[in-house]
């Protein structure tokens, strides 16, 4: 069974639920596809027995046999292939390394050389097998990233997907493929808008998905209202806590010193072996 | 004319909660939300809309079943599995590349404009406002950001504007570098928690790369004084100025819940940081 | 020589474009013949890489130089490698530009 965990609008507590769950569980495989901003390594503190490059194909020009035909440059979705008379100009940030280029270059001058655009963090954390990706600085193509990491997702387990915030290409990359979707979000206008955005995109997705309350006691009543109306599950309710905020901070797990939530935890998780199992 | 743009690397800082009290402190200046897949500044500025425009951001192939012979070329040649066991085409993976068409010897493949969101140019209280709507779960998003940059620089242009106050989505990747393209300061908000710090490291790694000056706010600085303090000496490492403490606040809580710049909020103390932060930014 | 002018209407007496990437037309005005042509560019709307697509068409079109407001980096390091002359921060009339280039 996959479960990502997702928010639309980030610092809503995504990473301290998926992480909490993770240790409540134990036996499970863990995904931190928030590439561009890990954070799960943080509070799981995984021992990291390898780190593998994750690369992709990126076209090399070569001049002495290129004929300046212009027929990659017309194939090229991202425009990022000029071709003037006598010379070749590639925007390495424009390409993402589809390999059209190569394909169509009818005098062989388009070869293809792997490029690191970040690195897979693999290890363990007790039971916990630990995934963790990381994308260089100046990278685009998360999306490539995620989807390298995905496919060392084990399906005989039960996998965690922790997801990067809002509702675009990174975040579908990520959710993809999960049997359900755990949203987390706040009470906030905010917290509102974001929320009703990635359940929108769940709904296109078609990912079962619920939500998670955290901070339920700021603000007002407007998400519980949407909820009821809309027949989302709400699935736990967190409520503000100064010490949950503390040990967020110092990057503790706060089940392990605030038990009282394992049973919310557990119920939450159960709920969700049901629904899935249908 | 200066360009600011709020980021912070982690998501849930307080960027808009003090991009939207700019906008209430600042004169002469354009707004633009540049977070468009998750867009909150609007819920702040109360904007009336006066134009929107639809936005294409790239295309996505479409099997014509009629002309498909089921070869399976097309599948073994795309790089983001977008084509499925039974040959059809995921949206969702779909990155427009044309390869699958390029390839195609039936031209069974054709790509067709995708509509991946909306941008409007509004007018709001506190001035003139260019936002977006990207569609959920699309793509494009960094396209998106640069189109709406235009708009408001021309604004500022049009109407000889001192500012381009640029709302930031989080993280540090393709939609960060497209806002952070042109901008005379990065303010980056950062927390102090380790995530927001490890957060923030990236978030500067960035700026540096483009060699765009950043200064740092510290929010809810007051949740963690020695992670506060950790923070004030990474920064006076990397030369990075830090320009306020905003300390955590209830009151903040309430402006936002009324959809209010906390600016105008109930709290001295939250007025007082941010103006000072705004003195030294501007 | 031929060279190439951002315009924001597509005659001689049109404003300069001080966009390269995204002007609205590229004016071609041989200076060896008084011949001119204006061609509407095909890269206004492109959601990413108007610059170099728009160098790649002053290329085509045999320009050695360019006159405009402001280009890009990705424009400018095309043109470059193009081996095209870059004039920027032109203003006033397609015609003023030329006559002030020579």
């Amino acid at each position: 069974m996959i479960v990502s965990i997702a928010s639309g609008k980030g610092g809503t507590g995504k990473t301290t639920v998926a992480v909490n769950l993770a240790a409540l569980l134990g036996d499970v495989q863990f995904l931190d596809c928030d590439v561009e901003e890990p954070n799960a390594h943080i509070f799981l503190k995984p021992s990291i027995g390898k780190t593998d490059l994750a690369t992709v194909l990126f076209p090399y020009f070569d001049k002495t046999k290129c004929v300046f035909c212009g027929k990659c440059s017309g194939a090229c979705q991202y425009n990022a292939i000029a071709v003037l008379p006598a010379n070749i100009a590639f925007f390495e940030h424009m390409c993402h390394g589809c390999g059209v280029c190569t394909y169509v270059c009818p005098e062989g001058a388009v070869t293809e050389r792997e490029k690191e655009i970040g690195r897979i963090l693999s290890g363990s954390a007790g039971k916990i097998n630990f995934i963790g990706g990381r994308m260089n600085s100046g990278e685009i193509l998360s999306a490539m990233l995620i989807k390298t990491m995905k496919e060392l997702i084990d399906p005989s387990r039960t996998v965690l997907i922790d997801a990067p915030p809002g509702t675009s290409c990174q975040f579908v990359s990520a959710v993809h493929g999960s049997d359900y979707c755990i949203l987390v979000s706040e009470p906030t206008p905010f917290g509102v808008n974001d929320f009703l955005l990635a359940a929108e995109a769940l709904e296109k997705l078609k990912i079962p998905y619920g939500l998670v309350l955290n901070r339920a006691d700021i603000g007002n009543d407007e998400i519980r209202d949407i909820c009821a109306r809309k027949n989302i599950r709400i699935l736990m309710e967190i409520p503000f806590d100064m010490e949950i905020a503390r040990l967020y901070s110092v990057g503790e797990m706060f089940l392990e010193k605030m038990p009282q939530y394992k049973e919310k935890f557990k119920a939450m998780f159960e709920i969700i072996s049901e629904i899935t199992k249908k | 004319m200066k360009q600011i743009v709020v980021i912070s690397g982690k998501g849930g800082t307080g960027k808009t909660m003090l991009l939207s009290s700019f906008a209430a402190l600042a004169k002469n200046k354009v707004l633009v939300d540049c977070d468009v897949d998750a867009s909150n500044l609007h819920l702040m500025l109360d904007p009336k809309r006066l134009k929107k425009e639809l936005f294409f951001g790239g295309k996505k192939a479409h099997i014509n079943k009629n002309k498909c012979v089921s070869c399976g070329l097309c599948k073994k040649l795309c790089r983001y599995g977008a084509i499925t066991e039974d040959l059809k085409i995921d949206e969702f993976l779909c990155e427009g590349c044309g390869f699958c068409k390029e390839a195609c010897e039936y031209s069974a493949i054709e790509m067709k404009d995708n509509l991946s969101g909306e941008w409007y140019v509004s007018s709001s209280k506190y001035g003139p406002f260019v936002h977006a709507r990207l569609r959920p779960a699309e793509e494009s998003s960094g396209k998106l950001i640069a189109r709406i940059k235009q708009e408001a620089k021309d604004i500022a242009i049009r109407d000889g504007l001192d500012y381009i106050l640029a709302d930031g989505p989080p993280g540090i990747g393709c939609p960060v570098m497209a806002s952070l393209t042109g901008a005379d300061t990065a303010l980056i908000v950062t927390e102090p928690t380790l995530s927001g710090m490890h957060d923030m490291e990236r978030a500067t790694e960035i700026t540096e790369h483009f060699k765009i000056p950043s200064k740092v706010v510290i929010n809810k600085s007051d949740i963690n004084p020695d992670n506060t303090k950790s923070i004030e000496a990474a920064c006076e490492k990397k030369g990075i100025e830090v320009i306020g403490r905003i300390p955590f606040s209830e009151s903040i809580v309430r402006s936002l819940v009324a959809r209010t710049p906390p600016i105008l909020g109930d709290s001295a103390d939250i007025k007082q940081a941010i103006c000072e932060i705004w003195e030294k930014i501007q | 020589m031929m060279i190439c002018i951002t315009s924001q209407g597509d005659t001689l007496e049109s404003q300069v474009d001080p966009r390269f990437g995204r002007c609205a037309y590229f004016v071609f005005a041989d200076t060896a013949t008084g011949k001119f042509e204006a061609v509407k560019n095909p890269n206004l709307e492109a959601t990413g890489g108007a610059g170099p697509q728009s160098a790649q068409l002053a290329a085509s079109k045999g320009a050695k130089k360019v006159l405009t407001g402001n280009v890009g980096p990705n424009a400018m390091s095309t043109l470059a490698a193009a081996g095209i002359e870059v004039v920027t921060g032109v203003s006033g009339t397609v015609k003023e530009a030329l006559a002030n280039s020579k």
